[in-house]
């Protein structure tokens, strides 16, 4: 077994043990992607010299102190859309082609004074807009399961590079299922917290109301590891809430015992796919199995999720986007007129999709729309999030499939935007609502493809799904199938 | 049609955004099937429904109070086009 293959907490603790070296582990990361990187195509930039760098400086901190924190030298992979000092940050946009930040997201300050090792920034649906990885200005990225079929999206090249062990853990974003979608399609771990629970300053935004930074990572235990060194409150982003930060890894432990589970049957219709509602329904008699009560419930207003979210989530983006001006920084088209720099830097420097978003948002917003778009959607998403306030009054937690369909063919859905934006339906009405959820393997589909369960909590309870799923998790063997990228 | 060609190109100037000929027809066509779809929320009657605010209370006042240091060259570093610790922008008053 190679030294990329390990998890955090079994890297941590042989890191600690001096068993190997974090400039040996580094090492065997970036020998990994030399082999696979051609075929899948996770990363839009490495950083090997600075990898190898913070890997010493890892080593330095590992032989003065035993006891460091569970990111020393770990060998870390970051979606494209966070800043990285001096690190090219693009966002997998061509107007964002040769951007050199001048400042790290408090995340990436987080993590690399946790210690932990940046191995490169991956690849991403252009501006986080899309659920397979194809929007990206660059290239597709590819599912080490079968490379005909896509990662998911948008934290596509995050989900990849954990799944084909081109990295130990991986940072995503979540608007709308970004991190839970691929994590489902590539068969790892993938947690979006609560909205305000990790800071989103120098995150590149989208949608403000509804992103947020999580752990995409091999197993349960590593999601929670990595969820607290990056969890907290940040004075640069007034959304991110005061409170204290839960030793997760250390509340993994005990039994599920009465824990009562909410099924929504609305989650399990026929724009569903039957292999994916049985494999749930199986990992939630599995938790029945063990002690957990499960409750059939109703969300209503399911079904209009996705019709709210891509008002409001364009909406955002309509006024997050109009920064990309081609004045002080990002792609300039050459023009003398104000007006026509702004029009032509934008036409060039955009994809089809966020074009069609930016459209789509500016329309909602644009006056005579407002109230019969906008303030409408806001107003059932009201609804949505009272959905969850009533099935959360008896249930702990709620389990659902995370997407309706295992991972689809690269291609078929590029010319159905909106067949493209209803894989997103198991998925959005958390970031509507602002809850926790987490996707994790329940199986496999006949053509081998992984499977995903969400479990959605309790504002601010990331504890009680973290501990169910590592439950689950311990009685199934889903996480340890690696791909196997036959040529 | 919820939306038409001469809508859409206001649409894209309000956007500061050129769309090609080649663009506008199937843009057209696409947003139109989207916003159809946004309508099954008009099945739904909100008359006494409050708008959504926040997925969570929060209390974020605080003191302006400047933080960051001023760091002319690191903020000029990705200008498009520069006159020394400036940005040089094209000629906005006539």
């Amino acid at each position: 077994m190679s030294l990329a293959q390990l998890t955090l907490h079994d890297a941590a603790d042989k890191l600690h043990k001096r068993e190997f070296t974090a400039v040996e582990l580094t090492e065997s990361v970036y020998e990994r992607i030399a082999e696979i990187e051609p075929r899948v195509r996770a990363y839009l930039t490495l950083a090997h010299d600075s990898a190898l760098q913070d890997a010493e400086r890892a080593d330095e901190r590992l032989k003065k102190n035993a006891s460091g924190g569970a990111l020393l030298g770990i060998p870390v992979a970051i979606k494209d859309n966070f800043l990285t000092k001096g690190l090219r940050t693009t966002c997998a946009s061509k107007i964002l082609g040769d951007f050199i930040p001048s400042y790290d997201a408090t995340v990436i300050s987080k993590i690399r004074s946790a210690g932990a090792v940046i191995i490169g920034k991956t690849n991403l649906d252009e501006f986080a807009m899309g659920s397979s990885a194809e929007n990206s200005a660059f290239f597709p990225t590819r599912s080490p399961w079968n490379i005909e079929r896509i990662p998911g999206g948008s934290s596509g090249g995050s989900a990849a590079a954990v799944a084909a062990d081109e990295c130990t853990a991986a940072l995503g974003t979540d608007t709308g299922g970004s991190i839970r979608q691929p994590a489902a399609c590539c068969g790892v771990v993938g947690l979006k917290p609560t909205y305000g629970r990790v800071s989103r300053y120098g995150i590149i935004a989208f949608a403000s109301s509804m992103d947020q930074v999580g752990p995409m990572t091999k197993d349960v235990r590593d999601c929670a590891l990595l969820l607290e060194a990056i969890a907290g409150h940040d004075p640069a982003d007034s959304t991110s809430v005061n409170s204290p930060v839960p030793r997760y890894s250390e509340m993994l432990a005990g039994d599920i015992k009465q824990i009562r589970i909410g099924v929504p049957k609305e989650y399990f219709v026929s724009g569903v796919a039957a292999e994916v509602r049985d494999a749930v329904r199986k990992a939630i008699n599995e938790l029945e199995k063990q002690g957990a009560v499960i409750e059939e419930i109703s969300l209503p207003y399911t079904e209009y999720a996705v019709a709210i979210y891509y008002i409001v989530a364009t909406a955002e983006a309509s006024s997050n986007l109009a920064r990309y001006d081609g004045m002080r920084y990002g792609y300039r088209a050459n023009a003398r007129d104000l007006l026509d720099i702004y029009m032509l830097s934008r036409a060039a420097g955009f994809g089809a999709e966020v074009k069609r978003r930016i459209m789509l948002g500016t329309y909602v917003l644009s006056a005579g729309y407002y109230d019969a778009y906008y303030l409408k959607a806001q107003k059932v998403r009201s609804l949505i999030k009272q959905d969850f306030d009533v099935a959360f009054e008896h249930c702990d937690l709620i389990a659902t499939p995370t997407a309706p369909t295992t991972a689809f063919q690269l291609g078929e859905k590029m010319q159905d935007p909106l067949q493209m934006y209803l894989s997103d339906v198991c998925t959005i009405s958390v970031n509507l609502a602002g809850l926790p959820a987490v996707s994790l393997p329940c199986g496999f589909d006949k053509d081998g493809m992984p499977i995903g369960m969400q479990l959605i909590g309790k504002h601010f309870d990331e504890v009680t799904i973290l501990r169910v799923a590592h439950h689950y998790e311990q009685s199934t063997p889903w996480h340890t199938q690696k791909p196997k990228l036959r040529d | 049609m919820k939306l038409t060609t001469e809508q859409l190109r206001e649409v894209a100037l309000l956007a500061r955004l050129r769309l090609s000929p080649e663009e506008e027809s199937p843009l057209t066509m696409e947003l139109d099937a989207i916003l159809r779809y946004m309508d099954k929320l008009n099945q739904l009657n909100t008359d006494h429904v409050e708008p959504f605010k926040h997925a969570i209370s929060l209390n974020p006042l605080r003191e302006d109070r400047v933080t960051n240091r001023p760091d002319t060259e690191s903020l000029l570093a990705n200008a498009p086009d520069r006159d020394g610790t400036f940005f040089k922008v094209p000629k906005i008053i006539e």
